[in-house]
C-alpha cells in the first residue's frame, strides 16, 4: 500500500496523469486550474515529456488534436471561459474519433464570471461540448482522492471508445488539500493505436485523422457508428455512489463538491429521523440513469443540489419522468451552500411544503 | 495492325519521362480547371518523393479548397479546423520529432482566422513546413474577400472593390513573418510559367530541407489563381496574377537564416528572385 500524501486536488490530478502514462500537456493559464498546469510545467521536461503553453485555449486543444492523432496520451486543462474556447477543437476530436483528456476546473459564469467554485458548465459538458451530433464522457470527482483515481480511468475509456473524456471538477476540489494515495508509478501499458498518424513507413496504408464527410450518407454512417459506441458506453460505463438510499423517502442527487455538502445534510436530517439518502453520479455522461431508476419506486421526492441555477436536474427529471416529485436547490456564482441550508430544504420537502425563493425551485 | 503498333511504339525504346509522383494518390481531384492548387500539390509530392520521406511525412490540410488534400496525398494526413493547422502540426511534431510535418493552407485559413496560430508557431520556431496558397480570395466559400485581397479588388463581400478605409490593408505574410526570430525560411514564389514552377519546386525542397535540418519554421507562399471566383479564364487568371498580384506581393526570399538577413533583403529588393538562385538540386 502506498503511503498517503497531502496534496492539492489540481496537483494530485496532474501527478496521477503522469503516472497514467501521459507525458504530453498543452494549456493556457486560467484560475482556478493554475496549479495543474504549473505542476506539469515542472514535472514533464525532466522526464522527457512535452509541456507547452499555447497562445490560447483554441491553439492548445488543436495541439491536443495533433498529439492525439500522433497516438500519444495527451491532456489539456482549463476553466470555464477557456473550455468555451476549446469547444471547437473538442468537436473536431469527436468527429475524428481521437481520444484526449480535458480537465475543466469550473468557475462561475457566464462571461468572465468569477473565480469561485461552480458547477454551471454541466450543460456545456454533457450536452453541448461542441457543434454537431456527439458526446464526450464526463467524469465528476468529489474528493482529491477521486481526482487522482478517475484520471487513469478517463484515459483508458478515451482509448477504448476513441473519444475525448472530460473530468469536470471545480475550484473547490482543485484548490483543497486532502490526504491522497497516488497510483503506483510502474507498469502502465498503453494500448496499440494502429490508426495513429506516425508516418506509414512504406509498410501500411496511409492513416487519416478527419471529421469531414461531404456525402450526407457517409456522414450519417460515421455518426451512426459512433452512436453505437455511445450505446455501449451508456450500458457499461455508468458510475455512481449511493449513500443511505435503501429506505430513503427523499433522495438527494448531487455530484462533485456539491455531493459533499449534500452528504452532510443527509447526516443532519437522518439524526432527526428524516429518511434521506444521496445518489452521487460520478459519470455525468453517461448519466447515472440505472441507479436513479432503481430509486424511483423507493423515494417520494428527489432533490438535485448543484452549484448552479439547475442543470443536472433536467437529466434527473428525464429519468423520474413525472412519477415522483423532483426538487432543485442551488447557489451559483461561486456561492457554496451550507449543509444547514440544504438540511432545511430537506425538512421543508419532508413537510410537503412548497418553498419559493431565489435559489429554490420546486417542480 | 500489330505491325503498325510495333513500328510506332517499340516497348524497348519506351522511357518514362513523366509520371505521377508516388506521394500523390491515383484519384481525380476536385480542383477547377486552371487552379494552381493542383500544381502545388504535385510540387509538394515531387519534393517528398525526391527526399524519400513519404514514410515519415504527416501532412495537415486546412479548411479551404484544399480541405480534401488528405485524399490526394499518399501519406498520413490530418484534417484541421479552419486556421488551426499550425497548432495541429505543433502537436504532431512535438509528439513525433523525427517525422516531417507540413501544413497546406489558404490565405483565409492562414492569415485571417488562423493568424494567431501562424504567428505563434513561427515565433516558437516550430520545425514544420508551411505551404501557403495565396489566391487573394476565399475560394471554397464562393469568392469572398480574403485578408490578401488587393485594394480595389471586387469580391462577393467587397462588391464595390476592397476599400482599405473600411476593410484595411491586405497582409503581406512573408514580410510579416520574416521579422520573427523562429522563422528559418520565408519565401514567396509563383507558378505562372515553367521557370517559376521549377523555382517554386526548389523553394519547397529547401523548406523541407530546413525542417529536416531542424532549423525552424519554414514557409513558402505561393501566389496562386482562383479562376472560378476571379471570374476569369485560366489564361486570363495568369495574366491577372502577373499584372495585379505580383506587384503587390513581390517574389523573393524574405528570410533565410542560412543566407543571413542582409542577403535576403537584397534578394527581395532585386525583385524576381523566384527565377534566380537555388539551382542545382534537380
Ligand atoms: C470556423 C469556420 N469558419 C468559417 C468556415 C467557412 N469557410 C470554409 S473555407 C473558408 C475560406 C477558405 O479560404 P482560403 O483559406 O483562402 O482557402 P481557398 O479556398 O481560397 O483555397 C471559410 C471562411 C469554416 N469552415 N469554419
Ligand atoms: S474555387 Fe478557386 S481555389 Fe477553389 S478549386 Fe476552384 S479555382 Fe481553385
Ligand atoms: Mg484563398
Amino acid at each position: 500500500m502506498a503511503e498517503k500524501v497531502l496534496m492539492k486536488g489540481n496537483e494530485a490530478l496532474a501527478e496521477a496523469a503522469i503516472r497514467a502514462g501521459c507525458k504530453t500537456f498543452f494549456g493556457y493559464p486560467i484560475t482556478p486550474q493554475t496549479e495543474l498546469a504549473a505542476y506539469m510545467a515542472k514535472a514533464l521536461p525532466p522526464i522527457g515529456g512535452t509541456y507547452l503553453q499555447a497562445e490560447s485555449e483554441v491553439a492548445a486543444i488543436n495541439m491536443v488534436y495533433g498529439a492525439s492523432a500522433a497516438g500519444v496520451r495527451v491532456m489539456t486543462s482549463s476553466s470555464s471561459p477557456g473550455v468555451s474556447l476549446k469547444q471547437e477543437g473538442i468537436s473536431y476530436l469527436i468527429g475524428a474519433d481521437l481520444p484526449a483528456l480535458i480537465i475543466n476546473i469550473q468557475r462561475g459564469g457566464p462571461g468572465l464570471g468569477g473565480i469561485q467554485p461552480s458547477q454551471a458548465d454541466y450543460w456545456q459538458a454533457t450536452k453541448a461540448t461542441g457543434h454537431g451530433d456527439g458526446q464526450i464522457i464526463v467524469l465528476a470527482p468529489s474528493t482529491v482522492q477521486e481526482m487522482t483515481d478517475l484520471v487513469a480511468l478517463a484515459f483508458d475509456l478515451g482509448d477504448k471508445y476513441r473519444t475525448p473524456v472530460m473530468i469536470l471538477a471545480d475550484g473547490l476540489l482543485g484548490q483543497m488539500m486532502e490526504p491522497v494515495e497516488l497510483p503506483e508509478t510502474d507498469g502502465v501499458e498503453l494500448p496499440e493505436k494502429p490508426w495513429a498518424l506516425t508516418g506509414h513507413g512504406n509498410s501500411r496504408e496511409k492513416n487519416m485523422a478527419n471529421s469531414m464527410h461531404l456525402d450526407p450518407q457517409e456522414l450519417e454512417d460515421s455518426i451512426l457508428e459512433r452512436y453505437e459506441r455511445y450505446l455501449v458506453i451508456k450500458q457499461d460505463e455508468q458510475l455512481a455512489e449511493s449513500y443511505l438510499t435503501e429506505d430513503a423517502d427523499i433522495t438527494l442527487v448531487a455530484y462533485g463538491a456539491a455531493a459533499r455538502v449534500a452528504r452532510s445534510a443527509v447526516n443532519k436530517v437522518r439524526a432527526e429521523g428524516i429518511s434521506a439518502g444521496l445518489i452521487r453520479p460520478i459519470s455525468l455522461w453517461p448519466f447515472s440513469v440505472d441507479v436513479i431508476e432503481q430509486q424511483v419506486p423507493i423515494s417520494s421526492d428527489f432533490l438535485s443540489v448543484e452549484f448552479s441555477m439547475g442543470q443536472m436536474v433536467d437529466d434527473l427529471r428525464l429519468v423520474v419522468d413525472g412519477r415522483k416529485r423532483v426538487h432543485f436547490y442551488g447557489h451559483t456564482g461561486g456561492i457554496v451552500p451550507t449543509p444547514d441550508e440544504i438540511a432545511d430544504v430537506i425538512r421543508r420537502i419532508a413537510a410537503g411544503e412548497k418553498v419559493n425563493q431565489v435559489a429554490f425551485r420546486s417542480y | 495492325m500489330s505491325t503498325t503498333t510495333e513500328s510506332v511504339v517499340s516497348t524497348e525504346k519506351r522511357r518514362v519521362l513523366f509520371s505521377r509522383p508516388k506521394s500523390l494518390s491515383d484519384v481525380v481531384t476536385h480542383y477547377c480547371p486552371g487552379c494552381t492548387h493542383g500544381i502545388v500539390h504535385r510540387l509538394v509530392a515531387e519534393v517528398i518523393d525526391q527526399l524519400d520521406i513519404e514514410g515519415k511525412t504527416i501532412g495537415v490540410c486546412p479548411v479551404g479548397c484544399s480541405v480534401l488534400a488528405h485524399n490526394y496525398f499518399n501519406f498520413d494526413m490530418a484534417q484541421a479546423a479552419h486556421g488551426r493547422a499550425p497548432a495541429v502540426a505543433t502537436g504532431l511534431k512535438r509528439s513525433l520529432p523525427d517525422s516531417v510535418v507540413f501544413t497546406y493552407q489558404g490565405d483565409g485559413d492562414l492569415a485571417s482566422i488562423g493568424m494567431a496560430e501562424t504567428v505563434h508557431a513561427a515565433l516558437r520556431g516550430e520545425k514544420i513546413t508551411v505551404i501557403f496558397i495565396n489566391n487573394a480570395i476565399y475560394g471554397m466559400t464562393g469568392g469572398q474577400m480574403a485578408p490578401t485581397s488587393l485594394p480595389g479588388q471586387v469580391t462577393q463581400t467587397s462588391p464595390y472593390g476592397r476599400d482599405i478605409e473600411a476593410a484595411g490593408y491586405p497582409v503581406k505574410v512573408c514580410e510579416l513573418l520574416s521579422g520573427l526570430e523562429g522563422v528559418a525560411l520565408a519565401q514567396r514564389v509563383t507558378v505562372d510559367t515553367p521557370n517559376h514552377v521549377r523555382a517554386a519546386r526548389r523553394a519547397i525542397k529547401k523548406a523541407f530541407d530546413y525542417q529536416i535540418e531542424g532549423l525552424g519554421y519554414s514557409i513558402i507562399e505561393v501566389i496562386s489563381t482562383c479562376p472560378t471566383n476571379w471570374g476569369l479564364s485560366a489564361d486570363a487568371s495568369m495574366k491577372w496574377l502577373r499584372e495585379n498580384m505580383l506587384p503587390y506581393y513581390p517574389l523573393g526570399v524574405f528570410k533565410d537564416i542560412k543566407a543571413g538577413a542582409a542577403a535576403a533583403g537584397a534578394a527581395a529588393a532585386a525583385g524576381d528572385a523566384n527565377t534566380a538562385g537555388d539551382a542545382g538540386d534537380e
